[in-house]
């Protein structure tokens, strides 16, 4: 009902905000950043000029614009746009993992936290907090430890690490619906309560989860990647943006700064992507749901 | 008075025993992990060694195998609270003294980082706040840039720069024993750590200035004609303080953890190079006495804020006896 009280200016800006939402340069811009970056992830083995094993001893460190090499090589003479390429992959693969893991069990306690309440929320809440107290990057290197090196333990490890941030939203926004007429309606209509929360608060709250999961999908990536550079995640000579910031180091030391360069700038301008596109669409959320 | 008093100290002791119960936990979590790998913990522990019946037998009685769950969880926990955190097998070291060999460089390190962070951060995040308009927009930019820069890329960059192409400073190496030479050895790291978290410190002290600047106690006080720095130091800083002490309590934890990435570029013998290598070869022992110690620290740095906070901030101490 409190639809009908609302000014009318404010809800022509309010609709005005969900169809379109104001131009941004800078949103528009990681968008493009973002599709760039899908397209290399699946097309790699189409785009690549080079096999990205392919050593070559004779060309080792060649800078940019060598003929046949627009990006020059790396310290074993393997081309650096092909390895970029194929970078792309793991990129995506191991944050997708840690994210999807992450949201199965944040959004799982965070439902039965707000739906549940009583004892089971005050012991989900504590069990979220506890799981605070444990940075990503540790339990990525702890996993790794009991686990050995690669991509599904580190990920598994971040997810566990990621799933408190998701659990407190879940339950913030599920309290939150649980005091609308929707689920009222239901409940008065005798419909059981985990049907209700399933198939329609569930699905209603999903756009904020997603702009939560591209938020937390940028630092899922960093930690791999910083997980990759201190040589616990992927492993050689597998193309990874980490991997390949590890290697570049004895490059670097002889001067050929575009071994680092260019994995470098790759990585920060995904995130970078990821972030601003991420943040504003929490934003949005955060500001239609005020409203 | 005395109901103040009561209520006060309900708090303190509530809080405490929320730091003693999560450590607790934390200790059965970091014990009983080992037991989550699929397959016989012997196998695990050896992966990747050759099992030589010396070393078999020196596992088995490290990792006490032969007893029952309960007892070897209760025995390592009795260790650690006496301060025996197990053998480390890499270095044949008993794993406090590696540890505590390891801590100067560390302690170096995320304390001169942390003073970075809180000098640069809250400097910039004031600034923003305070003189708004194309300072704030260029400090904006400045810090979400600075915010999404790895501390290993930056470490990168400023090795690259700073100690190759002008030699500036030293590439490799903590220095020491002396401070001028711990401070000249620790500068590009410290920097390359520092350059993320400030930039979102940066943000903190902004939002945090920025939202007391906006309200009413404010606008009251400039309409009674205060202003200036009286105004700031008075009414606005102090209130402003608590979300920069709540996220200082998250950082240093936080710094703990990736130190091993600027020390894996610098080659720094601290604690995170030690886990590192200590992943690298198998030491459990190592990983899980560093992951108690991170662990250990967010604890009592979150338990320090919440108990800081309320003196500094009234309505908090108010609202928590309640």
């Amino acid at each position: 009902m409190a639809g009908l009280s609302m000014p009318s200016s404010l809800a022509a800006a309010s609709t005005g905000l969900r169809r379109r939402p104001r131009r941004n340069v800078s949103f528009d811009l990681s968008i493009g950043v973002l599709i760039a970056f899908a397209v290399a992830a699946i097309a790699a083995p189409l785009l690549a000029p080079h096999d990205p094993y392919s050593v070559d001893l004779g060309l080792t460190n060649a800078p940019p614009g060598t003929p046949g090499h627009p990006l020059g090589t790396d310290g074993s003479g393997r081309d650096l746009l092909s390895r970029l390429l194929f970078g792309a992959r793991t990129s995506v693969i191991g944050p997708t993992i840690a994210i999807t893991v992450s949201v199965v069990i944040g959004v799982t306690m965070g439902a039965a936290a707000a739906w549940c309440g009583g004892w089971i929320d005050a012991v989900l809440t504590r069990i979220t907090d506890f799981l605070f107290a444990f940075p990503g990057l540790l339990a990525a290197v702890f996993a790794v430890a009991l686990f050995g090196p690669g991509i599904v333990a580190p990920a598994v490890g971040i997810a566990i690490a990621y799933s408190p941030v998701i659990a407190r939203l879940t339950r913030s926004v599920v309290l939150g619906e649980q005091q609308k007429l929707y689920v009222v309606a239901d409940r008065t209509m005798g419909f059981s309560g985990a049907r209700t929360l399933v198939t329609t608060v569930l699905p209603n709250i999903a756009p904020i989860i997603v702009s939560q999961c591209i938020v937390s999908f940028g630092y899922a990536l960093v930690d791999l990647a910083a997980l990759s550079f201190l040589g616990l995640g992927v492993q050689a000579p597998e193309a990874d943006w980490g991997l390949m910031l590890n290697e570049s180091l004895p490059s670097l030391l002889l001067g050929a700064w575009w071994v680092m360069a260019f994995p470098a700038a790759c990585l920060v301008l995904v995130v970078v992507a990821i972030n601003t596109v991420g943040e504003g669409l929490l934003d949005r959320r955060g500001k239609k749901r005020k409203r | 008075m005395s109901s103040q008093a009561a209520a006060s100290f309900r708090l303190v002791g509530g809080r405490v025993l929320g730091a003693v119960v999560t450590m607790w936990v934390t200790t059965i979590v970091v014990f009983s992990a080992l037991y989550l790998v699929p397959g016989d913990p012997l196998s695990v522990l050896l992966r990747g060694r050759k099992p030589t019946p010396e070393l078999v037998e020196m596992m088995r009685a490290q990792y006490q195998l032969d007893l029952p769950f309960l007892e070897r969880y209760w025995n390592w926990f009795t260790g650690i609270l006496h301060g025996d955190f197990g053998y480390s097998i890499q270095y044949q070291q008993d794993v406090g003294e590696l540890l505590a060999g390891r801590m100067p460089t560390t302690v170096w390190l995320v304390v001169y980082t942390a003073i970075l962070i809180l000098i640069g951060g809250t400097a910039l995040g004031i600034a923003s706040a305070v003189r708004g308009g194309r300072t704030d927009g260029a400090i904006l930019v400045a810090t979400s840039a600075m915010s999404a820069l790895p501390a290993f890329v930056a470490a990168l960059v400023l090795l690259f720069v700073f100690a190759g192409l002008l030699g500036w400073f030293p590439s490799f190496g903590a220095g020491g024993p002396d401070v001028a030479s711990r401070i000249v050895h620790l500068t590009l790291p410290a920097v390359a750590l520092a350059i993320s978290y400030a930039g979102l410190m940066a943000r903190i002290t902004r939002s945090a200035l920025r939202a007391e600047l906006g309200s009413d106690h404010v606008e009251a006080a400039r309409l009674r004609g205060l202003g200036g720095i009286h105004l700031f130091r008075h009414h606005v800083a102090r209130n402003a303080t608590v979300p920069v002490l709540t996220y200082s309590g998250i950082l240093v934890a936080g710094l703990l953890v990736t130190s091993q990435l600027v020390e894996s570029v610098f080659g720094l013998n601290g604690i995170g190079s030690l886990v590192v290598s200590s992943v690298k070869n198998l030491d459990l022992a190592v990983v899980q006495a560093v992951t108690l110690l991170v662990v250990a620290v967010f604890v009592l740095t979150n338990l320090v804020v919440d108990l800081v906070t309320p003196m500094i901030d009234v309505r908090l101490r108010q609202r928590k006896a309640a």
